[in-house]
């Protein structure tokens, strides 16, 4: 570890590996810590991701694709099912990845870069200078280091400390972070080629449960409510173990994974001087699907990009990297956080009467995108009372 | 106070990312709390925790 670099990224998940791979491809010198000992463990994902929006960052690899999708099934409280895609979607739709071999990837193709690379090195605070970042110092094997960077790209998860610690309120609100239990279940009867997606409030109170297939016999079966629904007895655990003794009473648990998902809205501001903060840190995972792989890499890569720029004019005062707020704000990623917020905000507290209602009266359709907003659209038109209902969510579509 | 079940806690980081204090972090594998921010009134962390295992001790 030197005393000094252009950049310093903290994590080393999908966001860190895009940050700091895109910085060291303009020639900066990159240092990227993460706190664990090994890159992509323990896993905290339920890890599907659409295959076009992956494709924008990595040709995709059997290495590290668990399962090839060509399904989505919304399961409703009483068992209807709607299913989205189709056999002749060409298995378009998505991807189950293994996030241990896949994040290793990402992070190697940094270090290709020319990133250096330090795990189980923790940032422990920044290094403020008249108030703005520094550095930060970092404890590694028992030891402390300084270690002073123009630019901090803070790519540290969920529990994100580093934007705090600088000054800024990242706290969620406890009714938008939903709270998650998942098994990796093997020996079971699954669709090899869907996700599933069960909606309930009985069974999920303000989220869902999805069993996503990680290849023959085996999937991810998870869960994530709403924190303010959770509480002793009722805990995510507990409305997993229920699921799972229910649906697959003769699986064979291999793996427990929990896991925070902020289905908030985003940071006010994702930068500030000297810092970018990118993925899961910046509360940029989705608030509907809860996914943050692809959210994580796009601001990732953007952030690398635009520290590499600022540095190059000199300047990395917040009113330098602002372009990276607003790029993603202002672009796709941050139109699609909007409406699916709104989404969130519309539906999330249905009863399940009217969860039931809406895909009893989806049954006769057939959909082949998979994206909220088609799903969305498709459920307007065959329920035109929701109109009335949610008129201020039409207004986003 | 609180006090962390080790055995228990899967060392995910939901509690962090609510704590309204900023009290807790997850430093590698485990759980830390910092008692002089952390007031244990609010009880945020112990109700999010998806298996548990923050508990609120008498002081």
């Amino acid at each position: 570890m030197k005393e000094a670099y252009d950049v310093l990224v903290v994590g080393g998940g999908p966001g860190g590996a895009l940050a700091a791979k895109a910085a060291a491809e303009q020639g900066l010198s990159v240092l990227l810590v993460e706190k664990r000992p090994a890159i992509g463990a323990p896993v905290r994902c339920a890890e599907g991701i659409g295959k076009e929006a992956l494709a924008e960052f990595i040709e995709p690899d059997p290495k590290w694709i668990a399962a090839d999708l060509d399904k989505a099934v919304l399961i409703g409280p009483d068992g209807t099912k709607f299913t989205i895609g189709n056999n002749h979607s060409g298995g378009k739709v998505g991807y189950v990845l293994d996030r241990k071999v896949f994040d290793r990837e990402l992070v190697w193709q940094a270090a290709e870069a020319g990133a250096e690379i330090q795990v189980h090195a923790r940032a422990s605070a920044p290094i403020m200078i008249d108030g703005k970042v520094s550095g930060a110092v970092i404890h590694q094997h028992g030891k402390t280091y300084e270690v002073r960077a123009k630019v901090v790209i803070a790519a540290d998860g969920v529990e994100s400390k580093f934007a705090k610690w600088a000054g800024i309120n990242t706290t969620v609100p406890l009714t938008e972070l939903e709270t998650c239990a998942q098994y990796i279940v093997n020996d079971i009867d699954i669709d090899e080629r869907a996700n599933l997606f069960y909606i309930s409030y009985t069974d999920a109170p303000w989220g869902y449960i999805w069993v996503f297939p990680k290849g023959h016999r085996c999937a991810n079966v998870g869960i994530g409510i709403a924190g303010t629904k959770s509480g002793e007895g009722h805990r995510a655990k507990d409305y997993l173990d229920r699921f799972v003794a229910r649906e697959f009473p003769n699986g064979k648990i291999t793996e427990l994974i929990v896991g925070g998902v902020s289905v908030c809205k985003p940071l006010e501001c994702t930068v500030a001087d000297n810092l970018i903060i990118v993925g899961d840190a910046a509360r940029l995972s989705d608030p509907i699907t809860g996914g943050g792989i692809y959210n994580a890499m796009y601001t990732g890569k953007l952030a690398g990009e635009v520290a590499a720029a600022a540095l190059k004019k000199g300047d990395t005062s917040k009113m330098a990297l602002m372009v990276y707020d607003t790029t993603w704000r202002e672009g796709p990623l941050g139109h699609a956080l909007a409406r699916n917020y709104a989404v969130k905000e519309s539906f999330i507290k249905m009863d399940d009467a009217k969860f039931n209602s809406i895909i009893h009266s989806m049954s006769d359709l057939s959909l082949d995108e998979i994206t909220v907003k088609s799903l969305v659209i498709a459920i307007f038109k065959a329920n035109p009372w929701l109109a009335l209902e949610l008129p201020r969510l039409l207004m986003t579509l | 106070m609180i006090h962390i079940r080790r055995d228990v806690c899967g060392y995910c980081g939901a509690c962090v990312s609510v704590c309204p204090r900023g009290a807790l972090e997850l430093i590698d594998a485990y759980l830390t709390v910092d008692e002089t921010l952390c007031k244990s009134k609010c009880k945020i962390c112990s109700t999010v925790c998806p298996l548990g295992a923050i508990e609120l001790e008498e002081q």
